[in-house]
């Protein structure tokens, strides 16, 4: 008797589940619903990519400049915060993801600004706008902020918010728009799962040509002008660390298998990438840095960004340690060789970790690599040259436009502060403030 | 009386001190300084860019004592400080002319 009724109850339960999953299924086919699982996972990962620019970016460059100049780097990339989350409301989010009409190609159109049409019930796939907005909001947050190593301890605090938001406008909208948002590199066929162009060729190469464009500090490179404090930047890199995971499996917009396998391959990439950086140091200087490490961890994570959705654990490993590798040698050939004073490194390690990671992405997201595979009829050799008009494209126009950014704002408002304020630092010049009073 | 200032490496202080108290020394300032002598600075490497640092950190000892007690103070610092590498330091030594206990106003040695 007892069994009997078991049997009745779990045909009833096989029953009901059918009926859900068919119900469902056909739901899905008819209007696309809210997924709450994925909407969790959004949420929390948004609140993971900003944990990166503040404190985590924020602290991390801090430390590595001189202490009269902590508070100008940590105000520069709070400022930014605040300012980009207003301009991404008013108009960045729709020149990025609006829709552009007959200009889709190229740019979103205007028909977001100001949030238009996003309301509690508007959906972007399968999680909430708002959500989706904010998540990408964060991207279009720390991408100028990055840009902040380049141009560190000599720029005035007004040019670095008109600069901000003007390259925001110009470059990253555009770019984010190309590859994310519909326009021509995604149908070229460009894979970019979390920003190896949007967010690190562009900053990367957006820090080169500030450095150019400001000249280098005084007394750069005779003058020592080495971190002052490690120990912020050490912190600061560990919540980078940690935030990344938001970056790249939050990437896949979904709490599933892609998004697993983005978190595993970016910690992998971040591990090799460290490890590749402190064998190269203890190699060619005798001894291991912990700023070495730290450095080689977000080369890593740097690299890996692009490929982290398409390629699998051996993929990870080999790209973190080129990250390493190639990171390492462009620090020193930027400032060594070349004598350019990108203050903080950002090109060597975000824009050759970029250029990197994107060009790779063709490489291992192959299944002979361990990758999760091409799209269909694609070869390796096919894919490359994709990836690399993709980079090209970033480097080329992101350079011209900072570069007419920079030259506007120096004729006009003027981008460096005096060598007096310099040598006074800016903590105290333009904030009034000196940040150790002990 | 006499006044020692004694520049030894940081990590000897509490050998110094310990050496100083065994043989009745009644106190002593100590000051973290930096400076070089023939042991010059070394070099510090971030990111490949290398800086040369000329001033090494050392701590500066000051004591009073009377003067019949110079050999042996100078001796016990001498002993206590003394690693035989490169860097181990210098001993100046002062003619002093007055101490003043600020609390009691005893002055000469009774206020050492």
């Amino acid at each position: 008797m007892a069994t009997h009724l078991k049997r009745k109850r779990i045909a009833h339960i096989i029953g009901v589940i059918t009926t859900l999953l068919f119900s469902n299924s056909v739901l899905a086919e008819a209007e696309p619903t809210l997924n709450m699982a994925n909407t969790a996972w959004m949420l929390t990962s948004t609140v993971l990519v900003l944990f990166m620019t503040v404190p985590g970016l924020a602290l991390f460059y801090a430390g590595l400049v001189r202490n009269k100049n902590v508070l100008s780097i940590l105000m520069q990339c709070f400022a930014i915060t605040c300012l980009m989350s207003l301009v991404w409301l008013a108009y960045a989010y729709s020149l990025a993801f609006g829709e552009g009409g007959s200009v889709q190609q190229w740019i979103g159109g205007l028909d977001k600004a100001f949030f238009s049409g996003v309301s509690i019930d508007s959906l972007s796939g399968d999680i909430p706008e708002t959500v989706f907005a904010m998540f990408q909001l964060t991207f279009a947050i720390i991408t100028p902020a990055l840009v902040v190593g380049g141009f560190a301890e000599r720029i005035k605090f007004s040019a670095v918010l008109w600069f901000s938001v003007l390259w925001l406008t110009f470059v990253y909208a555009p770019v984010c728009h190309w590859v994310w948002g519909g326009g021509w590199l995604s149908d070229l066929g460009v894979m970019d799962f979390a920003g190896g162009t949007v967010v690190h060729i562009n900053a990367g190469v957006a820090a080169l040509v500030a450095a150019l464009v400001l000249g280098r500090r005084y007394g750069f490179p005779e003058t020592p002008m080495a971190p002052h404090n490690l120990t912020m930047t050490v912190t600061g890199a560990c919540m980078l660390w940690v935030g990344w995971f938001g970056f790249n499996a939050g990437s896949a917009l979904a709490a599933n298998g892609a998004a697993g396998m983005a978190m595993l391959v970016t910690h992998l990439g971040a591990a090799t990438g460290s490890l590749a950086w402190m064998v190269c140091e203890w190699l060619r200087h005798g001894k291991p840095s912990v700023l070495g490490i730290v450095t080689g961890m977000v080369a890593g994570l740097g690299t890996i960004t692009p490929a982290s959705g398409f390629v699998g654990p051996l993929g990870g490993v080999i790209i973190g340690g080129i990250a390493g590798l190639v990171c390492f040698w462009a620090t020193q050939m930027v400032k060594r060789k070349l004598h350019i004073d990108d203050s903080l490194d950002v090109f060597p390690v975000h824009g050759i970790g970029g250029i990197v990671g994107t060009l790779l992405t063709a490489v291992f997201a192959a299944t002979a690599f361990g990758g999760l595979g091409l799209s269909e009829g694609t070869t390796i050799a096919g894919q490359f040259v994709t990836q690399l008009i993709g980079v090209v494209v970033t480097i080329v126009w992101c350079g011209v436009l900072t570069l007419i950014i920079f030259k506007v704002l120096d004729a006009t408002i003027g981008v460096r502060v005096t060598r007096e304020q310099e040598t006074e630092g800016l903590d105290l010049v333009l904030h009034d403030e000196t940040g150790y009073n002990i | 009386m006499k006044q020692l200032t004694a520049i030894i490496k940081p990590f000897k202080l509490d050998d110094v001190r310990e050496a100083l108290s065994s043989i009745g020394v009644q106190g002593m300032t100590v000051t973290e300084v930096k400076g070089f002598g023939r042991q010059k600075g070394h070099t510090e490497l971030y990111r490949g860019a290398e800086y040369k640092v000329d001033f090494v950190p050392k701590v500066r000892l000051d004591v009073a004592i009377a003067a019949d007690r110079l050999d042996e103070v100078i001796e016990a610092i001498t002993t206590a400080a003394k690693t035989g590498k490169i860097g181990d330091g210098k001993i100046f030594v002062y003619d002093l002319q007055q101490v003043i206990r600020i609390r009691t106003g005893e002055t000469g040695p009774d206020a050492l």
